[in-house]
């Protein structure tokens, strides 16, 4: 136990945090490479056509993992905001931060994707059936949650107080959208991939690209918000002597040196 | 925990539950309003829109398409395996539109009973399969079929 208590204060400190997941961010961006391109591959030109939408079906494997992930991600910058707000951790504050673009571009791959496959197949871009609207509210929250951090950011840590309170109110929406298609009659389909019980695909060759992709984008969020966490920690923290350090600037009080002597 | 983290938690703890709450009761209120579609049987006993566009959801009922000669005018029946709306459509169906498959229709009740659409949506469901798998799936439905 002590060792758990240990390393959350060791990530819960920015210099740390910043030095730890420097270690993480090639591997996780080669394997979100790698199974992207594995997964593509597979699903694009391998895996066989469906006995109803032919090739058209084939979509499945960008739009069903960018709408996990637009939930996924969600529901850690979530995670991070109730730590950001109860705790006031600054490593929580930039989890939240640079979650919420990554979040809000998967929302929209999954929105498009989402339209270009409803017109051929149901006949129509857009209906305002419960699945697409409650997944277009997840779009506004997540421009909400940037633009009330935008709106402050003369003080980053007031603006991440207030950011936190917004990010947890909009986790209403996560059940929403995931039972909109069991609540209401809807004209998206029910889940085709459950954690429990049957699945609407069962042949493996069709079912295991998608779980790839599943792995790759989460892979790509690893890599994408570690980085954007690193980079937020050293811009709110660029006055501490650490972050001079971690951009290879000499320490303030030298520079003032060598000024004077100039 | 100290006690200022105890209140922020408490907080926010409240902050949701009541959103949530208020949520709730807001989608339950206006439950009627985001079902997309009313079935043949809610049709049937009388429950939808009089002199307005609502949406019509339900099976295409097999060998029950029928196109006519000399235009883009079809006919069909929607079904939900309890009741039976027939629907009338003049144009271009959806790639998916098939007998046996989901659809959902948008347009007016008439006074005769007859359900006139002026828009025509294909509903896919969760079932993703090969054509080979189909057709085993096909196959053995006919042979339970055949052995009742």
């Amino acid at each position: 136990m002590n060792k758990l208590v240990k390393l959350y204060h060791t990530l819960g400190s920015p210099p740390s945090f910043y030095r730890i997941a420097g270690y993480f961010l090639t591997p996780l961006l080669l394997l979100a490479l790698g199974l992207t391109a594995y997964g593509l591959v597979d699903g694009l030109f391998f895996a066989p056509i469906d006995y109803q939408q032919k090739d058209a079906y084939r979509i499945i494997f960008v739009h069903v993992p960018s709408a996990w992930m637009s939930m996924f991600i969600y529901a850690m910058m979530g995670i991070a905001a109730i730590m950001a707000f109860v705790w006031r951790m600054k490593v929580a504050e930039a989890v939240m931060m640079a979650s919420a673009p990554i979040g809000a571009a998967f929302t929209v791959i999954t929105l498009v994707t989402g339209m270009l496959w409803g017109k051929p197949m149901w006949g129509t871009y857009w209906d305002w059936d419960a699945r697409m609207t409650s997944e277009l509210i997840l779009l506004f929250l997540y421009i909400g949650v940037m633009a009330m951090y935008a709106a402050f950011d003369d003080d980053p840590r007031k603006a991440a107080r207030l950011t936190a309170l917004v990010a947890i109110i909009g986790l209403v929406n996560l059940p929403i959208i995931h039972y909109s298609v069991e609540w209401w009659s809807s004209i998206h389909q029910k889940s085709s991939v459950k954690l429990t019980g049957s699945t609407g695909i069962k042949d493996w060759d069709m079912l295991r690209p998608l779980l790839v992709m599943a792995f790759a984008t989460k892979f790509y969020y690893g890599y994408s918000m570690l980085h954007r966490a690193r980079s937020y920690l050293l811009h709110t923290e660029s006055q501490k002597q650490w972050a001079q350090a971690a951009l290879g600037l000499d320490t303030p009080k030298k520079q003032n040196k060598e000024q004077s002597n100039g | 925990m100290t006690p200022t983290r105890k209140k922020r938690l408490m907080l926010i703890v409240m902050v949701f539950l009541g959103v949530a709450l208020a949520t709730a009761i807001f989608l339950t209120a206006f439950k009627e309003n985001i079902m997309f579609f009313k079935s043949p049987t809610e049709i049937n006993a009388g429950d939808f829109p009089k002199q307005r566009n609502f949406r019509i959801g339900g099976m295409v009922k097999d060998q029950s398409l029928q196109r006519a000669n000399d235009s883009l005018q079809v006919s069909f029946v929607v079904t939900d395996h309890a009741h039976d709306v027939t629907v009338t459509y003049q144009g271009i169906l959806p790639d998916l539109f098939r007998e046996g498959q989901g659809v959902v229709a948008i347009g007016q009740m008439n006074n005769d009973g007859v359900f006139h659409a002026e828009e025509v949506l294909a509903k896919h469901d969760e079932n993703y399969m090969p054509p080979e798998a189909a057709a085993a799936v096909e196959a053995a439905k006919k042979y339970k079929e055949g052995s009742n």
